[in-house]
């Protein structure tokens, strides 16, 4: 794999994989409790199912008796677009340098396909920050999962000096058993760069509105990257509890404290640059969505 | 027929204005004229006919869609009301007479009336789509049907979210011959709920998160609570299933008194709809539920309710202390109040608020209003069927592959499936009770769907979650008995089984994983009967509406129950019901829950 630029050829067919990779039903199908009386999740439809168009007499919605022709064809809101835009976090980070960060995602589409831009980043100065921004296509493949794909572009800026990287990216998102929340992610970068980012939350709800959040996130990567101080294998890993109080469903303000530590090589090249390897933070910041 | 002076009505705006409005009269505002409702007196006890909507009567009659103000929680909301009044007028008809119903659209938007539960030609069903084209802004459409039929029934928009914005009123159809039902005094109780939101703003908001509403969720102090009144073990096993599942036990109702206001008539309970009554009187009350998310538990304390009516269709009385029912529904029953009041006491499924009005014998004297019951979590019966009682009893419900009569009942229909021919005795003999034999569509194993349920629960007695031993007598599916039987003696020709279907976490809804869209009609083949059966694979309840024809319900055996046009589905529940196909055209099938009915739990049915 390797190469140093990508045509729109290898994009297709790397998306193309993916696609087909995260939609293979059986890497989603769980086993069942054969006691249970109930099953979930399972995408493999057994052979004695129904059809769920027998009983059609072989008409459709459009091609049936009595049809209206009409120039207002019923239409639910399973065939409407929707849009969706959710600030998870922009905090106030206090640390040795206190730091902006950001986690948004914006969308469009349906209930089992849109479109996702999302946007991580976090800024200190005009000469320090950093932003990974990704345009994804978002598709339903289980009852709790989602298979994303798309690219991500990085923008790595430090004393100055800017790195820019592309990835292709490859990932689930979804809610796993026990009420995880998981965002598992592969990237394909130029030079045969490839990264994997794993993301969980969880929510317990000490009241109706005060939720406290714990949060982890780790990074690996097959190479390393000096421009952008990256080591190869597991470079950075993030452990935090945020406490938001939910005025509305919309609207959470939040304090936390969270834990973030690099490792190996990523560890040597932050620590050179006279910063801290793993640090404790205090957080201050708000949750919203419209 | 009264004279409706719309010509003197101003064209409502939504203003900065301020209203002097108390909450407790609540209602329509502004342009209302006063003969039509009179909850726009700011001071001053309310009126005794608040809430109580205008009666037209007659073969002739006008209604007028359009913008009315109206102020249920102190700030003003524009409402679209019909004839300008929440409810709509109260259209008493007389069974036999053809009525003419003009229905003009003073909106700016297209608009339909939808007449519940009546018989009548498909082109008068008014869903625009399927029936008609809608009425169009500044159209009048002309409504013309025969009554076949006597009962309470209720009219409603099926445009959009104009149902819930104030679009609902009730009908009442005389029988032509002497009323069965004896009262002195006869009262429409029309329940609803109200949200100052805009419906579809609601609904996206479900859609981002299918929670939004419920403040009822489990915590961790519950589980403590938990832990310190059973064992550390007993909290997790409650909870385990769950959260495995990831579950929801609070789930019971997607919207909440977080963001509705529960009506009565039209009225909120601080405004206390009253009804007055002599003591001693029989008092009958029509029991429509016009709301567009809320299932509501319905009780008078103090006083028996004998229900005479469901869906509008006699019933052999049942007397009861309390009844559950949902959007779509509607019960008559009588009440003899001896002592001086009385609180109607609705409450909402998930216990998080209730609508209330009074019976009493002067206006100024109200009864206790009771508590709300404490919210209760959904039971392992909600979620698996059959298999929540327990291994030793599963081996004896119906829905168990262990009978092996029931399992040859479900052979002799793959085989027929397989194209294999029998013989005529055979085949009634294997229709004679509904098959308990599961199968899922295809569709099902997917994105949209959370759940299925492999072993259901047949039986039609269960009042329903938070109602299970609350020491009250309260109505099920099972003690209603329509007078009579059925309309049409014949056995099924055939059968056919649907799964209602969701996922929670998505908001979706969906008819064997299928949402309207994707979806195919159901077929019914001119004057054949048929079994329908419906299973239940979401955990919350869908009252399920067929327009056009009858849904008579029968037990697992296959005995008539009773005729429907609104069958509420528990969660993990399969029941079926035959219908008479004798209603050429296309018709309307769905969810009368609004939000799942505009998710896609909708089907279009196609006689011909």
């Amino acid at each position: 794999m390797k190469r140093t630029t990508m045509d729109t050829a290898t994009i297709k067919q790397l998306l193309m994989t993916s696609v087909l990779l995260l939609s293979n039903e059986t890497l989603w199908a769980q086993t069942n409790d054969p006691h249970a009386a109930h099953s979930q999740s399972t995408n493999v439809a057994p052979a004695e199912s129904r059809d769920p168009h027998a009983n059609s007499g072989g008409y459709t919605l459009d091609n049936a008796p009595y049809g209206l022709q009409s120039e207002h064809p019923l239409h639910l809101a399973d065939e409407h677009n929707l849009a969706g835009l959710r600030v998870n976090r922009l905090e106030r980070v206090a640390a040795d340098e206190n730091a902006t960060a950001l986690d948004a995602q914006a969308w469009f589409g349906r209930d089992y396909q849109r479109m996702v831009v999302k946007t991580e980043g976090s800024y200190l100065n005009e000469t320090k920050y950093d932003l990974n921004t990704q345009l994804l296509y978002s598709h339903a493949v289980a009852s709790y999962w989602d298979a994303r794909s798309g690219l991500r572009y990085d923008t790595h800026t430090d004393n100055g000096t800017r790195s820019d990287r592309t990835w292709l990216a490859l990932g689930i998102q979804g809610l796993a058993p026990y009420w995880f929340e998981l965002d598992a992610t592969a990237y394909l970068g130029e030079g045969g760069r490839v990264a994997f980012l794993l993301e969980a939350e969880y929510e317990l709800l000490l009241s109706q509105r005060l939720i406290l959040q714990p949060r982890a996130q780790v990074s690996l990567y097959r190479k390393s990257d000096t421009q952008t101080d990256i080591g190869s294998g597991l470079s950075d890993a993030v452990a935090g509890l945020r406490l938001r109080y939910e005025f509305s469903r919309q609207f959470a303000p939040y304090v936390g404290l969270e834990w973030s530590g690099t490792f190996g090589e990523t560890a040597d090249f932050i620590e050179a640059k006279g910063r801290p390897a793993r640090e404790t933070q205090y957080l201050l910041g708000v949750r919203f969505w419209f | 027929m009264k004279k409706t002076p719309w010509h003197q009505m101003n064209p409502p705006r939504v203003s900065r204005r301020r209203f002097v409005q108390g909450l407790a009269a609540g209602g329509v505002l502004a342009t209302t004229p006063a003969w039509l409702y009179a909850s726009n007196n700011a001071q001053g006890p309310a009126d005794a006919h608040t809430g109580s909507a205008p009666v037209l009567s007659g073969r002739d009659i006008h209604l007028v869609v359009a913008e009315s103000l109206v102020n249920f929680t102190g700030a003003p909301r524009m409402a679209t009301t019909i004839n300008g009044s929440i409810p709509a007028p109260t259209l008493h008809l007389r069974e036999g007479d053809e009525v003419r119903i003009r229905v003009t659209n003073r909106l700016r938007e297209y608009t339909s009336i939808h007449w519940h539960g009546i018989i009548l030609p498909y082109q008068m069903d008014g869903v625009p789509g399927i029936s008609f084209q809608g009425i169009a802004p500044g159209e009048t459409f002309t409504y013309r049907f025969c009554l076949r039929q006597s009962g309470t029934y209720w009219y409603h928009s099926h445009s959009g979210m104009q149902e819930l914005t104030g679009m609902y009123g009730a009908i009442i159809v005389e029988p032509r011959e002497t009323q069965c039902v004896r009262a002195d005094r006869d009262y429409v109780v029309q329940l609803s709920d109200w949200t100052d939101e805009d419906p579809m703003q609601v609904f996206h908001k479900l859609k981002k998160q299918g929670n939004y509403y419920n403040y009822h969720q489990p915590t961790v102090v519950d589980f403590f609570r938990d832990v310190s009144r059973t064992s550390l073990g007993q909290a997790i096993d409650k909870r385990r299933m769950w959260n495995q599942m990831r579950m929801n036990p609070t789930d019971l109702s997607d919207l909440s008194a977080a963001t509705l206001t529960y009506l009565m008539n039209g009225v909120t309970p601080k405004g206390n709809w009253t009804g007055l009554f002599k003591p001693g009187e029989c008092v009958r009350l029509r029991f429509i539920n016009s709301a567009g998310s809320t299932f509501y538990d319905v009780r008078i304390p103090e006083l028996k309710m004998r229900v005479v009516q469901a869906d509008g269709v006699d019933t052999e009385p049942v007397t009861v202390d309390e009844f559950r029912f949902g959007p779509g529904q509607t019960y008559d029953v009588l009440v003899e109040p001896k002592t001086e009041a009385y609180t109607i006491f609705a409450q909402s499924m998930d216990r998080s608020g209730f609508a209330r009005g009074t019976l009493t014998v002067r206006k100024d004297i109200v009864a206790p209003v009771p508590a709300l019951d404490t919210p209760e979590w959904l039971s392992m019966a909600d979620m698996m069927g059959n298999m929540a009682h327990g291994n030793s009893s599963a081996g004896h419900s119906m829905g168990q592959i262990s009978m092996p009569g029931m399992d040859h009942a479900g052979m002799g229909r793959s085989m027929q499936h397989g194209g294999m021919k029998m013989d005529h005795r055979e085949h009634a003999q294997a229709l004679s009770r509904p098959s308990s034999t599961v199968r899922h569509a295809r569709s099902e194993y997917g994105p949209s769907v959370d759940m299925r349920v492999d072993r259901p629960r047949t039986n039609l007695d269960d009042p329903g979650v938070g109602l299970r031993n609350n020491g009250r007598r309260v109505l099920t599916l099972a003690d209603l008995h329509s007078v009579g039987g059925p309309l049409d003696t014949r056995g099924p020709g055939r059968e056919i089984e649907l799964h209602l279907t969701g996922n929670m976490e998505r908001y979706t809804w969906s008819i064997d994983g299928l949402e309207f869209g994707k979806s195919t009609p159901v077929h019914m083949k001119y004057g054949e009967r048929l079994r329908v059966i419906l299973q239940n694979d979401t955990m919350m309840t869908h009252p399920m509406h067929m327009h056009g024809m009858w849904n008579e319900l029968e037990d697992v055996e296959g005995r008539f129950v009773a005729r429907l046009h609104t069958i509420p589905v528990q969660p993990a529940q399969r029941l079926s019901f035959l219908v008479t196909a004798d209603a050429l055209g296309r018709w309307a099938w769905h969810c009368h829950l609004m939000l799942h009915m505009d998710s896609g739990m909708f089907r279009e049915v196609v006689v011909s």
